[in-house]
């Protein structure tokens, strides 16, 4: 099966984008851009340094409004909910900051417990320990568990990042640049971990990245971010043997095994 | 309102020198609003507000014991010449007290607090806000203001007056050290001379004062650290803005109050 195969397109629309258009003043980022993630993929957002990925993400997750378009997520219209409507929405989202955003005050227990103990008031002292050791054996950082984040190494950092997003369950997850900064090894394990998210948890995800190989081992669809839009969408293989003169030059400029 | 919503009410027109500082303005006001919208609403954040006035008073105390015991005593050491010109030396406890409790107290207070805790809070939260653990705080479903801006403020207001009284009994003892050491005067006699001239006035003219004080100095390093500029100069620069605005603000205010509690003591 390719990768291609594993997307459902008759599966339900988990995030829908049409005509999102956004610019920081006079710098137009997106213009025009449509994209959906369908319920159970994995999509990959491959572009060039600046070209709005990570903008695209935050727009998501309401942490940046759109200038104008349909950003519809699980149902609902992000700009046009109220702020605890989207505190809301919030709670069925991951998202895994590039540099992890870590609470650097806090042990990585607390980091853990901070959004349970906030959103899932039902859960006994004993649940949310159970919760917190799952999610850390999950991401294989169980002996992590008292030490502070500035203990950790970058990669360690992402997988607590990424068992920290996970222990609200989320329905969506939106990684921004997951293997940026990381050595080859510790790339391929943190992109095996997001097939494994996928696997274990049934999310939907958008991997925001230009690293090719995390691209490959972690894409079922891949669409490319041009000239501030969607120009091309498909599976890996598809758009690297294209030949496409507007994706080429990107290829061309990464290596991959 | 959301982090973004925020940011682009608070994207400065190309409007001049003076429409920057009117919206600059707006912004503060706005953001001052917003605590009291966040702080008296629950959820309540009450571990993190009790960790805040912990953080704010207890970790003060010692700063402000050493200032306030050396403010005491030199004062009274710099005023006995004066006095005892006219053979009124006896009126010193008397006038370290007034002059403790109503003036020197709540202003030593405001600009140690200003320095250690102000610049604590803009730096602090100006790093939260650069390594992006505030917008992490948003997408986790929890909101940042109320956990990281109310408790702070709130924390540091309701400790204030108590850090307030705190300094004024200790520069106290260190005018007993120096009125004693001098004239052999006991401490019984010392704290009932000083407090003999002290009124019910003076007692809530500088808890009014440490409130606001308090107030003052959390809000403003909260602000400049909210919206500091990205990288690690912002964070620099948010707590430098949040002790100089602070201690600007704690003089004219210290003005302010003192024109207002005259009217009274008239």
């Amino acid at each position: 099966m390719t990768a291609k195969d594993m997307t459902d397109f008759n599966a339900e629309k988990v995030i829908e984008i049409k005509a999102l258009h956004k610019a920081f003043g006079s710098y137009q980022v997106l213009e025009g851009a449509n994209l959906d993630l369908y319920k159970g993929e994995n999509l990959v957002v491959l572009g060039k340094s600046g070209t709005g990925k990570s903008v695209l993400i935050k727009i998501i997750v309401g942490l940046l409004r759109p200038d104008s378009g349909l950003v519809n997520v699980l149902g609902h219209k992000v700009d046009e909910i109220s702020y605890q409507e989207l505190l809301d929405l919030r709670l069925r989202i991951g998202f895994s900051f590039q540099n992890s955003a870590l609470y650097d005050s806090m042990t990585v227990r607390d980091n853990l417990e901070f959004p349970l103990v906030r959103n899932r008031k039902d859960l006994s002292k004993s649940e949310v320990n159970a919760l917190i050791e799952e999610m850390l054996d999950a991401v294989g950082l169980a002996q992590t568990i008292n030490q502070m984040p500035s203990e950790l190494s970058g990669g360690q950092r992402k997988r607590i990042g990424i068992a920290r997003t996970l222990i609200l369950k989320p329905e969506i997850m939106l990684y921004d640049e997951p293997t940026a900064g990381l050595d080859p090894i510790t790339s391929k394990e943190i992109n095996k971990l997001i097939n494994d998210v996928q696997e274990r948890y049934h999310t939907s995800a958008i991997i925001i990245t230009h690293d090719l190989t995390c691209a490959k081992e972690v894409g079922n669809r891949v669409a490319m971010l041009m000239e501030r839009r969607f120009e091309r969408q498909g599976s890996f293989e598809d758009i690297f043997n294209s030949g496409d003169e507007l994706a080429q030059p990107f290829f061309d400029y990464n290596f991959i095994q | 309102m959301s982090l973004e919503q925020e940011k682009s009410a608070e994207t400065p027109k190309p409007v001049g020198k003076f429409g920057n500082m009117f919206i600059t303005l707006y912004n503060v006001f706005g953001f001052i609003g917003r605590f009291f919208r966040e702080a008296f609403l629950p959820p309540y954040e009450f571990k993190e507000l009790m960790r805040q006035c912990y953080e704010i008073g207890y970790r003060s105390a010692l700063l402000i014991s050493t200032t306030g015991f050396i403010t005491g005593l030199v004062f009274t050491k710099q005023s006995r010449p004066s006095l005892s010109e006219f053979g009124a030396t006896s009126w010193l406890p008397s006038l370290v007290g007034i002059a403790l409790l109503r003036t020197l107290a709540p202003l030593l207070t405001g600009l140690i607090a200003a320095g250690k805790v102000g610049s604590s809070i803009g730096a602090e939260l100006g790093s939260m806000k650069v390594s992006e653990q505030i917008d992490a705080m948003e997408v986790s479903a929890t909101n940042p203001f109320k956990f990281l801006v109310a408790t702070r403020v709130l924390a540091a207001t309701i400790t204030m007056p108590i850090l307030t009284f705190y300094t004024a009994m200790v520069g106290m003892l260190g005018a007993l050290l120096n009125v004693s050491v001098n004239e052999g005067t006991s401490a019984t006699t010392f704290f009932q001379s000083a407090l003999e001239n002290i009124t019910y006035l003076d007692i809530i003219a500088s808890t009014i004062k440490a409130i606001i004080f308090g107030f003052t100095i959390a809000i403003v390093g909260c602000y400049q650290g909210y919206h500091s500029s990205k990288g690690t100069e912002g964070v620099g620069k948010a707590a430098n803005s949040a002790v100089v605005t602070a201690m600007f603000l704690i003089f004219v205010e210290e003005v302010v109050c003192v024109q207002i509690f005259s009217l009274f003591n008239t």
